[in-house]
């Protein structure tokens, strides 16, 4: 029977409109305290024998933080040592609406059992809810609630269990308004400072407003940010440009303001000096003023690096500065350039790099220098500096003050040892914001449990396929399958062809803490000898894996096809199969090529591959690319895991014959989901790349004597297998490469909002991505979609939202670019460990591309590009001469071309810590003054032939 | 994280109610003297104005007469004042013809209408406040006023909107909870029977929550019965009081 309660109307305004909601009042939240025994609260969050040790609070206690102290101090609160917390609603509240990340990171503690977070839900409890007051700011209100429900707290708890409650928060007028009304009230620094168990947990404190104040300087150095209010006003009337900053990587005193303008069109702003950037950090939203015209300057060709503090002498910066304005510039050169007059939106996020330790003994002040050039240096606090040097540490910005040279920030963690293998992988990983931490236990949470079996219920809307002759064809080593095949006769002569592809969705239901998670790391990202999953374990090698002999859920689409590989008819079905073989390429192409094996399976993949060698033609015919980009394997010790060799990637006839069935039921499934759904397919488009794309191609071709069309993928398929010179069979292969430099990035995108759909390189006019749901969460939304279509499964709000879905092919966008960076960085330091103990080596190479001052040169044996500078510091530079037309350079008389085979030293330079690299020097042609001399030591690597 | 969060992970909800709770409901029957039969309905913020004529002869077209029962004229019209966004509702737009076509269906399933043949009975109502599940607060103040108008019916019709987030039917929506998207199912029930004189569904759902889903609309129009039953008898009562009997 429900009970009506004492009800109260809440007024808040947003604009014009007055929106007045209901606001319904409870007397049935309980206090969450296992020692109540006036609420009938059943499974009471909060512990009998709260223990946490302080110096200041010597009896048990229960902790409230108020909004600012979650928002700012998230850092601490996650430690495990912070336990029975009371989280009230009003701060939950403001906190989800300040801040999306660290409401996440609140909710995962809340849901973390050995935290003991209890969540309060005062605003609806008829003794903590308060209404505003007249001429009370809603800040005043909200602190005025947390106070409050402390003070209800105190009152409710029996005095019998003894246990206090704590209000910790850093105002000072909310603190002492607290005291007045009797109740105990820290500022989060002096209690996390009185906790006896870990004194580390200091350094993990934010600055709060009153300390800035001790660590800056008393003078100004920058001018005041507007208040928003004038910003927006400036920005309506057209005095100000809204825009996203962004600092340059080479000189720390120049920057741009990246303005996004109508449809596709944007401009930028110039920025230059200390006192024009404003304390803007690298992504922040800023809003400049343009300067007059008199004032433009052109961008400057210096690189300047940021070497430290110069809190105490001023002027040698000031100099540097005057160093950028002082040289004069053809007019033309001009930018417009502005300054910064405030900040719309910070985009701080957790940096990673290395402390540079004070000189200064016992200073506990010191200067953090981002792994990022584009990111200025942190001033931080902390009491370890010593054991912290040398090691990668994570630092958060908590503020930038007008009379600070540098921002302020805390430390917060530290991720080891530079140069460890773990560590610059944990730092890769955070540079390119790739969410690796464990699943939360919130998200784990809705893992189905085990042991898993196929219930009636699951049986429901779907087929048994455990029958047929279903097998997965991979990578060694792979124990994510997301696909697996079959091809049978069937008994009308054609032949029936089945891509069976993991049944994500059934697992991952829309909307709770999985699938926001998923949709939120958007793919499984590859590093060398590891894998970041996208979804938990359980799923993405377990349950989801299609692995031989074990019954799978399966989403299959299945055509009737006759022997010339034409659809007669495709059919989508959610199903149940029972892999028969879990194969390698190798394993199937040795079962395809040996005559002597005629089973079942054997059977099926000679029918696929036959399909697929027809497929492949018909798809070649229609001008589909095949690009090649270096790709190379390392061999990883097994038990150091360092690399100890490398390989090229191997192609067989069975990587394309699954490839083709792969490209296939992506392409049916594109088209089926763009029928039912016009309006809210996510697809994946190619766009023909600009002519001006392939200048440097048709350059590069014409010098060599050929020609490369490129009006259509067709044309630039057939002259690229055309592209042939005698006694050189790399050099398709070189172009091939230089090809897929000119293409644009393939990119997600919802059907309601574009109107282009071609995907240029596979020369289909529609194309989506639905084979690989284990590891890319744009497949699961095709299954859901396809799904909805077949009426397996039903459909909910956000899928059939074209804005929030183009929103979310934006994060996939954005995450897969990221993973690609990062796949490349882990490559990267893997070439660096492999050439770490192997001196200088000597490898030929071939000129990928001539620039001014430098050639760049790949190796084919390691798949390895580097530089070879012409220029050295400390020598005087070779006369020097570039072409841009053909292109080419000539150094002290030798003519560099593109494709040029040559031979270069390889050697892994280590003098800055946090930013080792490869360098390459020429050894032939021999140029005197320019080329090296061979290294001393011949390594065995020569003796190995070149993998062509 | 945009938008809001409709139910808490505590189980609340924007407006502090439980999934299954449904918002306060308050009523009045007897408001207009010279019409035959009229009610004011709160349910939550949305408030509704129902007004009964009838039954009495056919007005206009003689084409409309039912030799065999009385015909349902039914009209829908929300105030200016309505919304929070003040904006001139014509008569018979889309939307509300719509709505009466649905109030009229109700109303034909629920009153005894065999017993007026060739007469007509008129059922006026006007959202004066809309905060979410119109059609549910039309029909019950229409409820109240035919029977004001004493005019008998199988039952009492009682309606109610479901919605559904997180797997959790959430039962008697506001504005915000409709507008946050997703399914909205309106029931209109005849609860001594259980049968359904209405309902209505304006997105997709898979079959399989359907069950649920009308079992809590269900159980909801059985809530709203209790109350308006509550407030016929309170009527009633008051009604022999002042009558002196
Ligand atoms: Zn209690």
């Amino acid at each position: 029977m429900l009970k009506y309660k004492t009800f109260v109307k809440k007024t808040r305004s947003g604009g014009i409109l007055k929106v007045v909601r209901e606001h319904y009042l409870r007397d049935d939240i309980w206090c969450g305290s296992e020692v109540c025994v006036e609420c009938k609260d059943e499974t009471p969050v909060l512990e009998k024998d709260p223990c946490m040790e302080s110096n200041l609070c010597t009896f048990p206690h229960y902790l409230i933080p108020d909004t600012n102290v979650v928002l700012h101090q998230i850092d601490v609160l996650e430690d495990r040592l912070i336990r029975n917390v009371i989280i009230l609603q009003t701060v939950l509240q403001e906190v989800r609406h300040r801040s999306a990340p660290v409401y996440k990171r609140i909710k995962d503690a809340i849901h973390t059992k050995e935290k003991n977070f209890y969540t309060f839900t005062n605003e609806h409890h008829r003794e903590t809810f308060i209404e505003r007051e007249p001429g009370e700011s809603a800040n005043d209100r909200n602190d005025r609630a947390i106070r409050v429900a402390v003070q209800w707290y105190s009152k409710h708890i029996p005095d019998s269990a003894n246990i206090k409650v704590v209000l910790l928060t850093n105002d000072r007028l909310n603190k002492e308004k607290a005291e007045q009304a009797g109740l105990i009230a820290y500022k989060c620094e002096e209690y996390i400072k009185s906790l006896i168990a870990n004194p580390e947990l200091i350094d993990q404190l934010a600055l709060t407003s009153d300390d800035k104040n001790e660590i800056t300087s008393s003078k100004i150095l920058f001018p005041e940010h507007l208040p928003l209010s004038q910003i927006q006003a400036g920005i309506k009337s057209g005095k100000y440009i809204q825009g996203t900053f962004r600092a340059n990587r080479d000189n720390y005193l120049e920057g741009n303001v990246f303005v996004q303008g109508e449809g596709d069109e944007s401009t930028e702003i110039l920025l230059q000096g200390l006192q024009q950037l404003n304390r803007a950090v690298h992504q922040d939203v800023v809003a400049v003023e343009l300067l007059p015209r008199k004032d433009w300057v052109a961008p400057s060709a210096v690189v300047l690096q940021d070497d430290g503090p110069k809190a105490e002498d001023d002027e040698q910066e000031e100099e540097e500065e005057k160093k950028l304005q002082m040289k004069q510039v053809a007019q033309q050169a001009l930018k417009p350039t502005g300054r910064v007059v405030g900040i719309i939106k910070r985009n701080w996020r957790p940096y990673c790099g290395m402390l540079s330790v004070s000189l200064i003994k016992q200073a506990t002040r010191h200067l953090f220098t981002p792994a990022d050039r584009r990111i200025p240096k942190i001033r931080i606090e902390t009491r370890r500096a010593d054991s912290l040097a040398g090691q990668r540490i994570m630092v958060a910005i908590d503020g930038w003050p007008k009379n600070s040279r540098y921002p302020n920030g805390h430390f917060m963690k530290s991720l080891g040892s530079a140069g460890d293998r773990e560590t610059e992988t944990e730092v890769l990983l955070l540079e390119h914001d790739v969410p690796h931490l464990p699943f939360s236990q919130n998200v784990l949470s809705f893992l189905p449990k085990m042991p898993w079996t196929i219930t009636d219920d699951v049986m429901k809307n779907r087929v048994d396929l455990r029958h047929l002759c279903v097998c997965s064809v991979d990578p060694p080593g792979c124990t994510d399958i997301d696909d697996a095949l079959h091809c049978r006769d069937l008994e009308n002569g054609n032949l029936e062809v089945g891509v069976h592809i993991a049944d994500v969705s059934h697992f991952i239901r829309p909307g709770n803490a999985l699938d926001q998670e998923a949709a939120n790391r958007g793919t499984t990202v590859y590093l060398c000898g590891m894998r970041i999953d996208m979804v938990p374990e359980l799923l993405s090698s377990n349950l989801c894996s299609l692995r031989s002999d074990v019954e799978r859920l399966a989403f299959s689409c299945i055509w009737e096809m006759n022997h010339n590989a034409e659809i007669l008819n495709t059919r989508f079905t959610k199903s149940v199969i029972n892999s028969k073989a879990s194969l390698t390429y190798a394993e199937a192409q040795m079962r395809i090529d040996d005559t002597s094996m005629n089973d079942d399976i054997t059977k099926s993949l000679r029918g696929l591959n036959k399909l697929a060698k027809i497929l492949k033609a018909g798809r070649i015919e229609k001008g589909a690319l095949t690009l090649s980009s270096p790709e190379v394997r390392f061999h990883m010790d097994s038990e150091t895991h360092d690399p100890i060799d490398l390989q090229t990637k191997q192609l067989m006839e069975t990587n394309s014959m699954v490839e083709e069935f792969m490209l296939l039921a992506n392409i049916s499934v594109a088209q089926k989901i763009y029928d039912e759904f016009s309006e809210c397919a996510l697809l994946r488009k190619h766009p023909s790349p600009p002519s001006s794309n392939y200048d440097i191609l048709h350059k590069a071709a014409k010098a060599k004597n050929l020609v490369i069309h490129t009006e259509s993928a067709k044309e630039l398929a057939d002259s690229l297998n055309d592209a042939e010179i005698d006694g050189f069979p790399y050099f398709n292969t070189l172009l091939r490469i230089l090809t897929t430099r000119c293409m644009m990035q393939a990119v997600y995108f919802c059907s309601g909002l574009d109107s282009d759909f071609r995907h240029y390189g596979l020369a289909t006019p529609i194309y989506t991505h639905f084979t690989s749901p284990i590891r890319r969460y744009s497949d699961i939304i095709v299954h859901r979609l396809l799904a909805v279509a077949i009426g397996a499964d039903s459909t909910y709000p956000t899928l059939m939202d074209k804005h929030k879905q183009a929103a979310l092919c934006n994060n996939l966008n954005y995450r897969h670019k990221m993973a690609q960076y990062a796949q490349r960085s882990s490559v990267a330091f893997h070439t660096q460990l492999f050439f770490k103990n192997r001196g200088i080596l000597n490898e030929e190479g071939f000129i990928l591309f001539v620039r001014k001052n430098a050639i760049i040169i790949l190796i084919p044996k390691f798949g390895l590009e580097g530089t070879v500078f012409f220029e050295n510091k400390n020598k005087p530079s070779p006369k020097m001469v570039f072409n841009e037309e053909i292109p080419t350079l000539t150094v002290e008389g030798h003519t560099f071309n593109m494709f040029d085979c040559v031979r270069v030293t390889i050697s892994l330079d280590a003098s800055n810590i946090q930013h080792q690299k490869i360098r390459m020097a020429l050894l032939e042609p021999v140029i005197p003054g320019v080329s090296v001399p061979p290294p001393d030591s011949e390594p065995e690597a020569k003796k190995m032939k070149l993998d062509r | 994280m945009a938008g809001l969060e409709l139910l808490s992970d505590q189980g609340y909800r924007l407006d502090g109610r439980k999934s299954t709770e449904l918002r306060k409901i308050q009523a009045r029957m007897g408001v207009f003297d010279q019409a035959d039969g009229s009610a004011y309905l709160e349910q939550g913020r949305t408030i509704a104005l129902a007004v009964v004529y009838g039954p009495h002869d056919v007005r206009g077209s003689r084409a409309k007469i039912q030799h065999d029962r009385a015909v349902i004229n039914c009209q829908y019209s929300m105030a200016t004042f309505s919304t929070a966004e003040r904006k001139r509702r014509p008569h018979g737009d889309r939307k509300s013809t719509e709505m009466s076509l649905h109030l009229k269906e109700t109303f034909e399933a629920a009153i005894l209408t065999h017993l007026y043949p060739r007469s007509q009975i008129d059922i006026y109502v006007k959202i004066l406040q809309s905060d979410g599940g119109n059609y549910s607060a039309c029909v019950n103040a229409a409820t109240l006023a035919v029977i004001d108008a004493g005019i008998p019916m199988r039952d009492y019709v009682c309606a109610c909107t479901v919605g559904f987030v997180d797997d959790t039917p959430l039962a008697d929506m506001n504005h915000a909870e409709e507008s946050g998207g997703g399914t909205n199912l309106a029931l209109a029930l005849l609860p001594r029977g259980g049968q359904i004189a209405l309902l209505q569904m304006d997105a997709r759902l898979h079959q399989d929550h359907l069950d649920t889903l009308m079992e809590a609309a269900m159980t909801a129009c059985k809530g709203v019965s209790k109350v308006l039953d509550e407030v016929v008898r309170q009527h009633l009562q008051e009604t022999v009081i002042l009558t002196g009997e």
